[in-house]
């Protein structure tokens, strides 16, 4: 627990700079209100808060089931078909050119003002990071272990290799992939929710930001960021606990 | 215990890579149910001959492969590489009947515990081999190799990352539990070589001749400070030209 202490040290730092800085520099409450301030205002908001944050958790979790889903699907037909490489990498690449910013008004307008244009941005914010680790880490599996396969084998049998070998081999990687997913599914979601929406957090920010209630604006700013350092610390925790033997795969160097 | 002994014949293997002859033109015979070591320095073309053998062929390898019954020799190996190549995210157990899974065939766990009794394995049958030592994860390598029950056995180095004391206990375990198969075991350990094999060749040169060595006396795992083993080993040290 000596990371919470740390991490509850940093916090109270942050606090202290914050306060800081509203005391020295006599800023008035609207531009940006005073610790105290947010939390009496986390306190009295602390059930309409609630109600977004739900709205904009379930938009960050299914956008991260289907983005993982899609991308690990992408990722091992990638792997295995080098047809779906030569027509799917170029789509993948090109997903990220185009910046999710600018579809997210598009999306909107397709997917209408409910969860679904949300979750779909979540989802596309994290598709490539996902497909992109876990396509790297199919196409990295430790040469000795597939040599072993081989000698095994009397005959190739790629799906059981995949299935026996490779695709754990690939776990870790896919799991660096869920990372950075769960550290920017958030962006997507509110994202969408500020382009258009009549619920969660990033509608609150806006309704409290257009109507001048900072202190508002600010408790959803915290609520949000608690959501998302418990995303990553729940990924991270499940990863731990679901891939227990990383660090991964010894290097296979041939000798001679 | 053992299956039918299977002799394998290896001809006019060659090897070019990168612009440079290894070998070619060589000629290799392992007979039934013997233990061979191949003895020669590092980068010599000792891990692509054995390698050739195993079937895992590469850019710039060539050569005739088949069993002394004529046949090829797919399916009818084992390999067990320097590295222990054990997979992770399974228990010893789950290593050891890997073979089995691949293949789509059930897995005879009755055989597996026999096997990993034999290694010494009993107790760690379901840990995960991130928990083992160097030495434990050898002999559990070892035992995934046995559990194949293949006639050839082709060893890459298994012994040479682990501890003095550890090799030796290994070398003889090895010796034992690998009796009546064919084995072709790589090294650049002289004594290695000398306490384990029925046959030593020595690979040397550029491009890469066998010389097959005198037969020692005994049985192996010989003792390594058998005077025989010793004058050996100094004839071998001059071959290679180290004194």
């Amino acid at each position: 627990m000596k990371g919470l202490g740390r991490g509850l040290l940093t916090l109270a730092g942050l606090l202290l700079v914050w306060q800081g800085v509203v005391t020295l520099g006599e800023l008035p409450p609207y531009i940006l209100p005073d610790p105290s301030a947010v939390a009496a205002s986390l306190w009295r908001n602390a059930n309409s808060l609630l109600g977004h944050a739900s709205v904009t958790a379930l938009e960050i979790v299914l956008g991260m089931t289907l983005g993982t889903l899609l991308g690990g699907a992408t990722a091992l037909a990638l792997g295995y078909s080098r047809r779906a490489r030569r027509w799917l990498l170029p789509v993948l690449i090109a997903s990220q050119a185009i910046p999710v910013f600018a579809i997210a008004p598009l999306l909107v307008l397709w997917l209408g003002y409910g969860l679904g244009s949300k979750i779909a941005m979540a989802m596309l914010i994290i598709y490539f990071p996902v497909t992109a680790n876990f396509y790297d880490g199919l196409r990295h599996t430790p040469r000795g272990w597939l040599d072993l396969a081989r000698v095994m084998l009397p005959e190739p049998r790629r799906w059981a290799v995949l299935r026996h070998i490779a695709l754990p081999a690939a776990l870790p990687a896919l799991g660096s992939g869920l990372r950075v997913a769960a550290a920017v599914a958030p962006i997507g979601a509110v994202l969408g929710e500020w382009v258009g929406s009549s619920a969660g957090l990033g509608y609150l920010m806006l309704h409290a930001n257009s109507r001048m209630q900072v202190d508002l604006l600010f408790a959803a700013l915290l609520v949000l960021a608690a959501l998302a350092v418990g995303l990553y610390f729940a990924v991270d925790a499940g990863l731990k606990r679901w891939l227990p033997w990383h660090p991964p795969n010894p290097e296979t160097v041939e000798t001679d | 215990m053992a299956p039918a002994p299977l002799g394998v014949s290896l001809r006019a293997a060659r090897l070019v890579y990168g612009g440079l002859t290894l070998f070619d033109g060589l000629d290799l015979e392992l007979s039934g149910g013997c233990f061979t070591c191949l003895l020669g320095p590092s980068g010599i073309g000792k891990t692509s001959l054995l390698r050739l053998l195993a079937g895992l062929t590469a850019v710039g390898v060539s050569g005739e492969l088949r069993g002394d019954d004529g046949l090829p020799l797919t399916g009818r190996v084992a390999y067990m590489a320097q590295q222990d190549l054990l997979l992770p995210w399974l228990t010893v157990l789950d290593n050891v009947t890997l073979g089995s899974r691949l293949r789509g065939e059930r897995p005879d766990r009755e055989r597996a515990l026999r096997l990993l009794a034999r290694v010494g394995l009993t107790d760690c049958a379901l840990a995960r081999p991130d928990t083992l030592s160097g030495g434990m994860r050898q002999r559990a390598a070892l035992a995934r190799t046995l559990m194949e029950d293949r006639p050839v056995v082709l060893m890459d180095e298994p012994f040479s990352g682990l501890d003095a004391l550890t090799r030796l206990r290994l070398q003889a375990l090895a010796a034992e539990l690998l009796a009546g198969r064919t084995v072709l075991l790589v090294t650049h350990d002289p004594l290695e070589a000398l306490r384990l094999g029925d046959h030593v060749l020595v690979m040397n040169g550029r491009p890469a001749i066998l010389s097959p060595l005198p037969d020692l006396p005994g049985v192996p795992p010989r003792d390594p400070g058998d005077p025989a083993v010793q004058a050996a080993y100094r004839a071998i040290l001059r071959l290679l030209g180290a004194t």
